[in-house]
């Protein structure tokens, strides 16, 4: 290589490498408000404000689900199986809540400690499977958030037995 | 080895280039129509629905394929931006300026798609989380490359400053890759990965990846074409180029 052509290939690198580490620290500073939300930990902890609008976010725990039959009232408890952190809502539901499911709600802490939720939000995760799948595992006698877990495996299995069966 | 560098070097070459794109563009034209066929009809009518989706999961037979050539595309603009840079190889700058408005696309309908898919699933179109505000900064990027080549009177100019910018902005992909893993999002952690298994049976992955692999090989044969054309458009002056016009005409 030509040396005026190394120079240059080592100023563009460095002109990268220069970049990367100003945008490097830059999001190492802003860490804790790049995170969309806090978790229950945090809020226990004492790390999130009160009456001021924050995102907590976790799963919603089992057999906490609480409807009002006469309007649309809900509380629950959201969990990162450390800390729980108690919502009360009003308003439509996302389709994907439901108990054990992630969910970020936005809303005001208020100083007795629970969440008044303006939105909540699903969250949902990188697995996906065919409702035949989930309800075989569910007559399996697996919980939902076994579901998860096992439905790499199941698919896994599926796909073993399928190419077993066509062989 | 020595074969490869020599491809390589011979891919500088416009005249060169013109005519191994040639060759090269009805396989990947061909490869990119029956792959896209065949992965929307079968992710979009055959594949399982989601347990939890529905049919709204089937967004991700669009969705990821067009978030991972946003990325990629970049990526290539980047390294075709330091070949130029150091090297002066002007293939590589054609073939940059052509892929910007590709990219640009792609990252617009990753975005689109995603805020649909937000509704059903999420509750919300929108969210400034780590994620989706990288992909946003990523589509700001692309225009902001495309304006910037188109900025200056002389295209030299406008090349170098291009290149600078993609090199620099290259920076933002791992930020987009490692986001969900960085930081709380909204955005669920990757759906495909090299290292593990996807997390899904194989009649859901296998459309996903066959679209995937359409979308690279759709990106492949446009940036031929419109090189191509670019090639014959900046070299018009040339006596190859002449020739091959009083051929035809």
């Amino acid at each position: 290589m030509r040396p005026k052509r190394r120079q240059k290939l080592y100023l563009s690198l460095g002109l990268i490498a220069l970049a990367a580490i100003a945008v490097g620290l830059t999001l190492y500073a802003l860490r804790s408000n790049i995170n969309l939300f806090f978790s229950p930990v945090q809020i226990a902890a004492g790390d999130a404000p009160f009456e001021r609008q924050i995102r907590a976010g976790g799963m919603v725990k089992e057999g906490t689900v609480a409807r009002d039959p006469e309007s649309l009232d809900v509380e629950f408890m959201v969990t990162d199986y450390v800390d729980d952190l108690e919502v009360r809502y009003s308003g439509i539901l996302p389709d994907l809540f439901r108990e054990g499911q992630g969910v970020v709600v936005v809303g005001e802490l208020q100083p007795e400690g629970w969440l008044r939720a303006d939105q909540v939000l699903a969250r949902h995760d990188e697995n996906y499977m065919p409702p035949e799948v989930a309800q075989a595992l569910e007559e399996a006698g697996y919980s939902p958030e076994d579901y998860q877990a096992k439905a790499a495996e199941v698919g896994a299995r599926m796909d073993a037995k399928q190419q077993g069966a066509s062989q | 080895m020595g074969k490869i560098w020599s491809f390589i070097h011979k891919l500088g070459s416009p005249k060169w280039f013109y005519g191994i794109s040639a060759r090269l563009m009805p396989w990947f034209w061909t490869a990119a129509v029956i792959l896209l066929l065949a992965g929307s009809v079968w992710g979009l009518v055959f594949a399982p629905q989601d347990y939890q989706q529905g049919n709204s999961f089937r967004i991700i037979y669009v969705h990821v394929p067009a978030a991972f050539l946003a990325q990629s595309i970049f990526v290539s603009m980047a390294v075709a931006g330091l070949i130029f840079m150091v090297w002066k190889i002007k293939v590589a700058d054609m073939a940059a300026a052509m892929m910007a408005p590709l990219g640009a696309s792609m990252t617009f309908i990753a975005l689109f798609s995603g805020a649909v898919w937000g509704v059903p699933t999420w509750g919300t179109w929108w969210m400034w989380d780590a994620r989706l505000t990288s992909m946003l900064i990523l589509l700001f990027l692309y225009l902001g490359v495309i304006a910037l080549r188109g900025a200056f009177s002389s295209r030299d100019s406008g090349s170098r400053a291009a290149s600078v910018l993609a090199m620099v902005g290259v920076i933002n992909i791992p930020i987009i890759k490692y986001s969900v893993d960085w930081w709380y999002t909204l955005h669920q952690p990757a759906t495909f990965s090299v290292t593990s298994r996807p997390a899904m049976p194989v009649e859901m992955w296998a459309p996903l990846l066959i679209m995937v692999l359409g979308f690279y090989c759709f990106f492949i044969a446009v940036t031929l074409m419109r090189t191509r054309s670019e090639i014959l458009r900046r070299e018009s002056n040339k006596r190859w180029v002449r020739e091959l016009a009083g051929d035809q005409g």
